[in-house]
């Protein structure tokens, strides 16, 4: 007990938690003065104060322990960075664009509500799979199979995507195989591959079509070529019953080109 | 760290989040005692704070949204689940201050920083976490009251309560020291 004035349970209680209060500079003005003069006067309290201050500049130094190592700090910023071009561009296109988006908005509303509804629907895919590249690029562990050989990377999935695909000979191309996983669209399993070329990542998703409904094609769509989302390059079609998509912020030339390749694989 | 409203719209995910990079690494880094999954913690908290940004509400503390964020997935983890059983347990009892002025609280002062280092690693998670949330992180208890979703009070006795563990682990380890030598 520190002094008399707090002998009885209730007060000692009370004093504790002032005290605390009193180091941490979060007692009101009224009671932070009551609490300063009777420190002044008491010895023993003064004391305890002192001590609590000592401990918390002990902590306070002691606490400042771990750094994450730099390719950990520059793994989380590449991925940051990346997811949040999106919402800049959208914010810079937003305010430059407003009164011809909004004509385009009612025109397209009153076209057709369909193509409206399709849109949103291709949107909402290819955000999922941009989050799924990123995520994926920022996990310690990007690839569950790590191989650059299309003969080991094939075979893993066997029993764990219902479905079978190709993958292209990369040989005298800039594109490497960095490896595999299992990923998940709209509550079905699918492949995720990730290439590298020029030390840019990219993905390429493979599901069954069938999983984008009857209206797949409509709703997702497949595109002639690599199109713009989100800053992100994506081209995606249907082969096989398989839908692919090639996700990757690298030129669309590149993931036209390993589009290609994918495709003359089957 | 408040965010003004007017400025949330420009204001991008990145910009906010990444200052917060290291501590949140430190503090992930206390809580897991692990850097494997400190790394893994961190990473689960970006990824579910970019996701959920949208529902940020403007004018709220980003700084105590992100904590939060990091503690419950700390808390849904298998290590979480298992260090913080003891917060159940909790009683408002036992407050009355640690004896005093006596030579070994002399001789906290003189605790290096490892022993320190060593105490709060000892520590239970809750006592832990909050320490490190006040003294570290330099939150004010109405922040803290925020990241660990409880109540102001609460704060208090637990920061005391932390407080006072953390003096007995220091004597312990002082006095243990001295007779080792």
């Amino acid at each position: 007990m520190a002094c008399e004035q707090w002998s009885d349970r209730q007060g000692a209680e009370e004093y504790s938690t002032k005290l605390s209060a009193y180091v941490d500079g979060e007692l009101d003005p009224t009671e932070d003065s009551l609490l300063g003069a009777h420190l002044r006067k008491c010895a023993a309290c003064a004391a305890d104060a002192l001590e609590q201050v000592r401990i918390k500049r002990s902590v306070q130094m002691a606490g400042k322990r771990y750094s994450a190592s730099p390719e950990f700090r520059n793994r989380i910023a590449k991925a940051t960075s990346i997811a949040s071009k999106p919402r800049r561009q959208i914010v810079w296109h937003w305010q430059i664009l407003a009164v011809p988006a909004l004509l385009l908005l009612i025109i397209s509303v009153a076209v057709n509500f369909y193509v409206g509804r399709d849109s949103t629907h291709r949107q909402r895919v290819y955000s999922e799979l941009a989050d799924l590249h990123v995520a994926a690029l920022a996990s310690a562990t990007p690839v569950d199979v790590v191989s650059t050989d299309r003969h080991t990377v094939k075979p893993w999935f066997q029993g764990k995507i219902p479905f079978s695909f190709n993958l292209p000979e990369l040989q005298g191309s800039e594109f490497t195989l960095l490896g595999g996983r299992v990923t998940y669209l709209a509550q079905a399993p699918g492949a995720h591959l990730i290439f590298q070329v020029r030390k840019h990542e990219v993905s390429v998703f493979i599901f069954q079509d069938r999983i984008f409904g009857d209206r797949g094609e409509e709703t997702v769509g497949s595109s002639s070529g690599p199109v713009s989302v989100l800053s992100f390059n994506v081209e995606n079609w249907t082969q096989g019953g398989l839908r692919y998509f090639v996700v990757g912020d690298v030129a669309a030339n590149d993931i036209d080109a390993l589009s290609k390749l994918l495709r003359d694989a089957h | 760290m408040k965010v003004p409203e007017e400025r949330v719209s420009a204001a991008t995910f990145e910009n906010l989040a990444m200052p917060l990079f290291d501590q949140l690494y430190n503090f992930a880094r206390w809580l897991t005692q692990d850097t494997a999954e400190a790394e893994d913690l961190v990473q689960e908290t970006y990824t579910k704070a970019l996701r959920g940004f949208s529902s940020f509400q403007p004018g709220t503390n980003f700084r105590a949204w992100m904590y939060r964020i990091l503690r419950n997935s700390f808390l849904s983890s298998r290590t979480g689940l298992r260090t913080m059983v003891t917060i159940e347990g909790e009683a408002d009892e036992n407050l009355l201050p640690a004896e005093s002025s006596t030579p070994e609280s002399i001789l906290i002062e003189q605790a290096d920083r490892e022993t320190v280092q060593q105490a709060l690693a000892d520590l239970p998670v809750p006592s832990r976490e909050i320490l490190l949330l006040c003294e570290v992180e330099e939150m004010s208890y109405q922040e803290i009251a925020e990241t660990l979703a409880i109540p102001i009070g609460t704060v208090m006795s637990r920061l005391f309560r932390a407080r006072k563990a953390l003096r007995e682990l220091l004597r312990e380890k002082i006095k243990g020291g001295r007779h080792g030598v």
